[in-house]
C-alpha cells in the first residue's frame, strides 16, 4: 500500500498463525513422514517378512522403534525448559508447541508399533499407558486452547484480573461505610459479605463455578427479605447497602467466570505433568529392565 | 515643568532600576520615569508568593541592584530599600507619551503633559503593555483577561488558562494553590512541548496534574468562548466545556507604534521583530538605547546587566565587554581565524540562513546554548546510526552526506548557510546517514531543545526549517534521480497545512489534482462502498497520497482523513504536471505506486461485494486500532484473543530479557473484536516521551524502536507525557537465581518479575536502586526478535505496523 514501511522491517508480520497450523503445518507433516514410514517398516518385517509378534521389541525395527519413540519423548519433556528460558537465540515457542502437538501425537503409532501389540500386567505395559495418558491429556489441552481463549475474552471484556478484585476491595470499603447506620441485626448480616466470600476458591470450586456458602450471596438474600420488614431510615439504608451487595455479586460472578475459564485452560496440565514425570520413572524402569534382564 | 537630565530612563523594571541605579552610582544627573505609582510594575503585578527566578545560572550579575532568586515580595523589599539607599531619582505615575528630539536633546512629553529633556534616553518599557491576544470568536467577553495579580481572588470557579509560559503555568498553579478556592483550573497548550518555559516550572505543573489539581490539555487551542463555556480544539476533537474564567497568557509584543514614532527602525515587519540594535544597545536613532524584554531579553539577570552596560557605553566607555563574554570567549577558542566574540556572532548571524532573524543581542544569548566546531575536510561529523538529536548550521564551508551506506563515494553536498541533522528534530531518530566535511568547515551545533525554542520564538527560524525539510522530504519520497533544482517550481507551490485529527483533506468525488505529502501524523483513506464508509488503507507520515486524480485526471476516487492531529504538505498539481511531464521516472515510479495502491483497493471492493459483513466488520476493527493510538504507533504489539491463553508467557519472557522488568501488561487496554491492544509501546512515530527529557536519554533505534538510554535521571517526564501509560518508573531488581537453580531446588521466584516481597528481601542492604523509566525497546539487537512474541505459546501475540496490518493482513483475519 502506501509506500514500504519505513520502520524496522521485522515489523512486517502481515499474516499469522496458530500454534496448529504454524509453518503450514509443517510439524504436522514430520509427524504424519515419520508414522508413515514406522508403519511401513512394521509391515515390511512383521507382514512381508513373517517376524513373529511375540518378540517385536527385541529386533532391530522394535529397538529403533523404541530409541525413536524415547528420544521423542525426552524431547517432549524439555518444552517445560523451554518456555521458561528466555535466551536471545532465534526460536519461537509457538514453534516448539507445535512440533510437541505433532511429534507427540506421532507417539501413539510409534510406540504401539512397538509394543508390537504385546501387553501384560508389567512395567512395559504401564509405561505405555502412562503415555496414552499424558497423550490423551495433552489432546485435552489442545481442545481447551482451540475453543476457550474466546470465552477468556468474552468473559473480561476489557476488565483486567487486577481491575475485577481491586473494584470487589472497593466496594468492600463502600458497604462498610454504607452498614454505618445499620442497626446492630442487619449489620451482622452484611459482615456476612464482608467476612464469608472467597473471590475464587480452589482448583475444584474454579472449575466447578460452585461456591455454596458464599458470604456475599446470603448476604444480598438476607438484605433482601430483611427490607422486606423495614421502613423509613432503616429502608432507605438498606437499599442502598442492597444494591452494593448486587454489584458485588455481579463483579464476583464476572470474576469467578473468569477464574473458571483460566482454570479449564490449566486444568489438563494437572494430569499432563505428574503423568509425565511418572511416564519418565516407568520408561527408566522399562529401558533398564529390557537391557538387564533380557 | 522642564527638568533637564544626561540620563532619562524610561520604565523602572529590572533593566531600568539597574540602568538608574548605575547612573546615580556613577554620579550623574539622571531620572527614571514609571508609569506606576511603584517600581518595577511587571513583577509588582506577579502573583503573590511568586518564587523568581535566577536564571541563566552561568550568567555572572554585575548590576549595582542585588538580585537573587527569591520571593515576589522579598525582591520587591530588597529593591526599594535600594532605591532610597541609592539615591536613585525615581518619578512614579510618569508615563510617557511621545520622544521627540535628538543626541543631545531628547524631549520626553509624559501623559500629564510635562516634559523632560536628556541628552540620552534608556527605553526599558518592556513589552507587558502589548500582550498577544486570543483571536478565536468570543475573546472580547468581559470574562476573558489577560493578567491575574491575586489568584487567590477567585473561588469554586472553572478556570482555563491558555498558554503554558511561564506566566500561564505559574497562574495555573497559583489559582489552586490553596484547596479551599476549590478552582478547578486546566492548561489549554498549543503544542506538547513546553520549550518556552522554565524547567522547574514544567516539573512543578506535572507534579501538580499528577496530584490531580490541574488539568492539563496539550496539542490544543480555544476555538470559541461563550458565556459560561469555551469549545478546545484538542489532537483527538472538539470539546465544548463549562469555563467561568479565561485568563490568556500568550506572551507579549513590543509596542511597536511607540517605539517607531520615535524614529527607531526594527528588524523586520515580522510583528515579533524586535527593535534594530547594536552591540551597544543603541537604536537606530543615536543617543536612544534599548535594552530589557523591549531588547529581546526576558531574563530578569539579563536586563540588570545591560542596565549596568548602557550606562557604561553612554559615559563613553568603548572597553565594556557584556558579561557573558567570556562565556562565549571560551566557546570560540577553538575556531579558526583570530576573530573577536562580536565578530564571530555576526559572522554565524549572517552566515547561516535560521539564524537571520535573530537580533546581534538574542544571537549572543541564543550563543550560550549551542556548541561551534570546526572541521577539516574530509573528517566524519557525526556516524551513521549515532545518537544524536542536534541540529547543526553550516557557517564556512560544505559538508557531504553519504546517501548509500554501502558505498560511502556516493554523496550529496549540503552548502553553506544551510543545515543538517534536522531529522532528529522531528523524532529523535538516530542520524540516517555519516555526514563529513566537505571542505574545512565552520559548524554550529544546537540542541533539540535551544532549536524548537528558536522555531518557537522566531518564525523567520520557523520558516527556514521547514522549507529546508520540505524541500529535502520531498526528495527522498519521489526519489527518481530528482534535484533541488527540478523541484523548485512545485517546492514554491507548496503549502504547509495543521490537520486535525478526523478532519478531512481530500473529499472522495471532489475535483482536484493536487498531491499531499504526510509529513506528521498519518491518514486513513476510506470509500463509500454499497453507502457504508469502507475503510481501504492507513497512510503513515513519509507518504504522499492524491497521484490517483492526478494521473487519471479524474475526481478523487477516496476521501482521505486525519487519523491523529498531522500536518500534510500540499504541492500544486499544476506545478507537479508540469514536473512528471519532464521526468519519465518519476512517472513512472508514481503510476506502479498508484497501480499498487489501486490493485489492493479493488480486492476490497471486490470483497465487499462478495462478503459484506466481513468487510464491515474489517473497516470497524481498523477503525478501533486507529482509535486506539494505532495512527501515530510505528510497530505494535496486538493480542489475538481468539488464541489467547492468558499464560502471561510474554510479561515473563519480557521481564526476563529485561533485567527482571516487564515493560508489557497484557491483560490491561482494550479489545475489539477480539482483537485486543495491551498495554505496550506502540514506538510512536512522534513519541510524546521525547517530548521534555532533561538529560535527552529517549532515541530511536534502527529498527524504529524509541528507548531510553542509561542517562535516564528518572524524572517521571516520558512517563506523565505517554498518553498511552506504557512507561513505568521502577528500579532493576536484585538478580535472580538461574533457571535451573529454581526448577531443581526452588530457589528464587522464578521466572518472570520477582514480586514485591522476594525484591525487598533479597534488595541491596546498601543504598536503594534508583527508579529509571523503563519501556520497551523492541528488544533491539535481539537476533530473535521481540521475546513477548517469541515466548507466546499460541501465536496469539504479533508485532505490527499499521501500514502492513491495516490492510489485507487484517481483512483476511476476519475472514480466516
Amino acid at each position: 500500500m502506501a509506500k514500504e514501511a519505513i520502520y524496522g522491517e521485522r515489523a512486517d508480520v502481515t499474516h499469522h498463525e496458530s500454534f496448529l497450523r504454524h509453518a503450514r503445518l509443517r510439524w504436522l507433516k514430520i509427524a504424519a513422514v515419520l508414522n508413515v514410514a514406522a508403519i511401513a517398516a512394521f509391515w515390511w518385517v512383521f507382514v512381508y517378512s513373517g517376524t513373529r509378534l511375540e518378540h517385536a521389541g527385541g529386533t532391530w525395527l522394535g529397538y529403533t522403534l523404541g530409541t525413536v519413540g524415547a528420544l521423542i519423548m525426552l524431547w517432549l519433556t524439555m518444552i517445560g525448559i523451554r518456555k521458561r528460558a528466555m535466551t536471545s537465540g532465534n526460536w519461537s515457542l509457538k514453534a516448539w508447541v507445535s512440533a510437541h502437538v505433532y511429534l507427540g501425537l506421532s507417539l501413539v503409532i510409534i510406540v504401539t508399533l512397538h509394543t508390537g501389540f504385546q501387553f501384560g500386567i508389567n512395567i512395559h505395559t504401564l509405561a505405555y499407558l502412562l503415555m496414552l495418558l499424558v497423550i490423551g491429556s495433552g489432546i485435552m489441552g489442545v481442545i481447551a486452547y482451540m475453543y476457550l481463549p474466546v470465552r477468556l475474552s468474552d468473559v473480561r471484556g476489557d476488565l483486567t484480573k487486577k481491575q475485577m478484585i481491586e473494584t470487589i476491595h472497593a466496594l468492600d470499603r463502600l458497604i462498610l461505610q454504607a452498614a454505618q447506620s445499620l442497626d446492630h441485626t442487619q449489620a451482622r448480616v452484611v459482615q456476612l459479605s464482608l467476612d464469608k466470600t472467597i473471590i475464587v476458591g480452589s482448583l475444584w470450586q474454579r472449575l466447578t463455578n460452585f461456591y455454596p456458602g458464599c458470604g456475599n450471596r446470603s448476604a444480598v438474600n438476607r438484605v433482601k427479605r430483611l427490607r422486606r420488614r423495614a421502613s423509613g431510615g432503616s429502608a432507605e439504608a438498606l437499599d442502598k447497602v442492597s444494591g452494593l451487595l448486587d454489584r458485588k455479586q455481579e463483579i464476583l460472578g464476572t470474576a469467578r467466570r473468569y477464574a473458571r475459564v483460566r482454570a479449564m485452560l490449566e486444568a489438563w496440565l494437572y494430569i499432563h505433568i505428574p503423568m509425565t514425570f511418572a511416564l519418565l520413572a516407568a520408561l527408566t524402569a522399562h529401558i533398564v529392565s529390557v537391557f538387564f534382564f533380557f | 515643568m522642564a527638568d533637564s537630565f544626561k540620563i532619562a530612563v524610561l520604565g523602572s523594571g529590572p533593566a531600568g532600576l539597574s540602568a538608574a541605579a548605575h547612573a546615580a552610582k556613577r554620579g550623574l544627573s539622571h531620572v527614571l520615569l514609571e508609569k506606576a505609582d511603584h517600581p518595577s510594575d511587571t513583577i509588582y503585578r506577579y502573583q503573590r508568593g511568586k518564587y523568581i527566578m535566577a536564571t541563566p545560572n552561568q550568567l555572572v550579575l554585575r548590576a549595582d541592584f542585588p538580585f537573587a532568586a527569591s520571593k515576589r515580595e522579598d525582591l520587591l523589599k530588597t529593591w526599594d530599600d535600594q532605591l532610597r539607599s541609592l539615591g536613585i531619582n525615581i518619578r512614579y505615575k510618569s508615563e510617557s507619551k511621545s520622544i521627540a528630539g535628538s543626541k543631545g536633546d531628547f524631549t520626553v512629553t509624559l501623559t500629564s503633559g510635562d516634559t523632560i529633556h536628556a541628552e540620552h534616553l534608556v527605553l526599558a518599557i518592556g513589552t507587558q503593555s502589548n500582550p498577544n491576544l486570543l483571536r478565536c470568536p468570543g475573546a472580547n467577553l468581559p470574562h476573558v483577561q489577560y493578567t491575574l495579580d491575586d489568584p487567590g481572588a477567585y473561588v469554586d470557579e472553572q478556570i482555563f488558562v491558555i498558554g503554558a509560559g511561564d506566566a500561564g503555568i505559574e497562574n495555573a498553579l497559583g489559582l489552586v494553590e490553596d484547596h479551599a478556592q476549590n478552582n478547578i483550573v486546566t492548561i489549554v497548550n498549543r503544542s506538547a512541548d513546553f520549550a518556552r518555559a522554565k524547567e522547574a516550572n514544567v516539573k512543578l505543573m506535572f507534579a501538580a496534574r499528577d496530584a490531580g489539581r490541574i488539568k492539563l490539555l496539550v496539542n490544543s487551542a480555544p476555538t470559541l468562548i461563550e458565556p459560561g463555556f469555551i469549545t478546545v480544539e484538542t489532537g483527538e476533537g472538539s470539546e465544548r466545556l463549562p469555563c467561568d474564567r479565561v485568563i490568556a497568557r500568550l506572551g507579549s509584543l513590543p509596542p511597536r507604534k511607540f517605539v517607531e514614532s520615535a524614529g527607531a527602525k526594527f528588524t523586520s515587519d515580522s510583528p515579533t521583530a524586535y527593535p534594530q540594535l547594536s552591540p551597544t544597545f543603541e537604536s537606530t536613532v543615536p543617543g536612544l538605547y534599548i535594552i530589557g524584554a523591549l531588547a529581546g531579553y526576558p531574563l530578569i539577570k539579563h536586563c540588570m546587566n545591560q542596565g549596568y552596560d548602557v550606562v557604561e557605553y553612554i559615559c563613553g566607555n568603548t572597553q565594556l565587554t557584556p558579561a557573558d563574554e567570556p562565556i562565549l570567549q571560551k566557546k570560540f577558542a577553538n575556531l579558526p581565524g583570530r576573530r573577536s566574540v562580536s565578530d564571530w556572532l555576526a559572522f554565524f548571524r549572517s552566515n547561516v540562513e535560521i539564524l537571520h532573524g535573530l537580533s546581534p543581542l538574542q544571537m549572543r544569548e541564543f550563543m550560550i546554548d549551542c556548541e561551534v566546531h570546526a572541521f577539516r575536510a574530509g573528517e566524519a561529523i557525526f556516524q551513521r546510526n549515532a545518537i544524536g538529536s542536534s541540529l547543526f548550521g553550516i557557517a564556512e564551508g560544505t559538508v557531504l552526506v553519504e546517501i548509500d551506506p554501502k558505498r560511502p563515494s556516493v554523496t550529496v553536498p549540503i552548502e553553506q548557510s544551510s543545515i543538517f541533522g534536522e531529522v532528529g528534530l522531528i523524532s529523535g531518530r538516530r542520524r540516517g546517514s555519516t555526514v563529513r566535511a566537505g571542505t574545512d568547515c565552520i559548524l554550529i551545533e544546537v540542541d533539540r531543545i535551544s532549536a524548537l525554542k528558536l522555531m518557537a520564538t522566531v518564525p523567520e527560524a520557523r520558516n527556514t526549517v521547514n522549507r529546508i525539510t520540505i524541500e529535502r522530504q520531498i526528495l527522498q519520497i519521489f526519489g527518481s534521480g530528482l534535484s533541488p533544482k527540478d523541484i523548485a517550481e512545485v517546492l514554491a507551490s507548496s503549502e504547509l497545512k495543521e490537520v486535525k485529527a478526523g478532519q478531512t483533506v481530500v473529499h472522495e468525488g471532489d475535483e482536484g489534482y493536487d498531491i499531499f505529502i504526510v509529513r506528521t501524523g498519518s491518514m486513513t483513506v476510506e470509500k463509500n462502498i454499497g453507502g457504508k464508509d469502507i475503510f481501504l488503507s492507513y497512510i503513515p507520515a513519509g507518504s504522499y497520497f492524491g497521484e490517483m486524480a492526478l494521473i487519471d485526471g479524474g475526481r478523487r476516487t477516496a476521501t482521505v482523513s486525519a487519523a491523529i492531529k498531522s500536518e500534510v504538505v500540499r504541492l500544486d498539481g499544476n506545478a507537479f504536471r508540469r514536473l512528471l511531464a519532464q521526468n519519465d521516472k518519476l512517472r513512472v515510479k508514481l503510476e506502479t505506486d498508484m497501480a499498487s495502491r489501486r490493485k489492493i483497493n479493488d480486492f476490497i471492493e471486490q470483497q465487499k461485494k462478495k462478503f459484506g459483513g466481513v468487510v464491515d466488520m474489517y473497516s470497524a476493527v481498523a477503525e478501533f486500532l486507529v482509535s486506539q493510538g494505532i495512527g501515530e504507533a510505528t510497530d505494535v504489539l496486538l493480542i489475538d484473543e481468539l488464541l489467547c491463553i492468558g499464560c502471561d508467557n510474554c510479561e515473563r519472557a519480557c521481564a526476563d530479557i529485561h533485567d527482571g522488568l516487564s515493560r508489557l501488561d497484557r491483560e490491561a487496554g482494550k479489545t475489539y473484536a477480539h482483537l485486543h491492544v495491551p498495554t505496550s509501546c506502540r514506538h510512536c512515530e512522534h513519541p510524546y516521551c521525547m517530548t521534555d527529557c532533561p538529560p535527552n536519554a529517549i532515541h530511536r533505534g534502527q529498527d524504529g524502536e524509541v528507548f531510553i538510554d542509561e542517562k535516564c535521571i528518572g524524572c517521571g517526564n516520558c512517563m506523565r507525557y505517554c498518553p498511552y501509560g506504557v512507561i513505568r518508573m521502577d528500579s532493576v531488581p536484585p538478580k535472580k537465581p538461574s533457571l535451573l537453580m529454581w526448577l531443581l531446588f526452588g530457589s528464587g521466584p522464578g521466572p518472570g518479575e520477582p514480586d514485591k516481597e522476594w525484591r525487598k528481601e533479597h534488595a541491596d542492604k546498601g543504598t536503594p536502586a534508583p527508579k529509571v523509566a523503563v519501556k520497551c525497546d523492541m528488544c533491539s539487537g535481539l537476533i530473535g526478535g521481540p521475546a513477548c512474541v517469541r515466548a507466546c505459546p499460541t501465536g496469539a501475540a504479533l508485532r505490527v505496523s499499521p501500514e502492513s496490518f491495516l490492510s489485507v493482513a487484517l481483512l483476511e483475519r476476519g475472514r480466516d
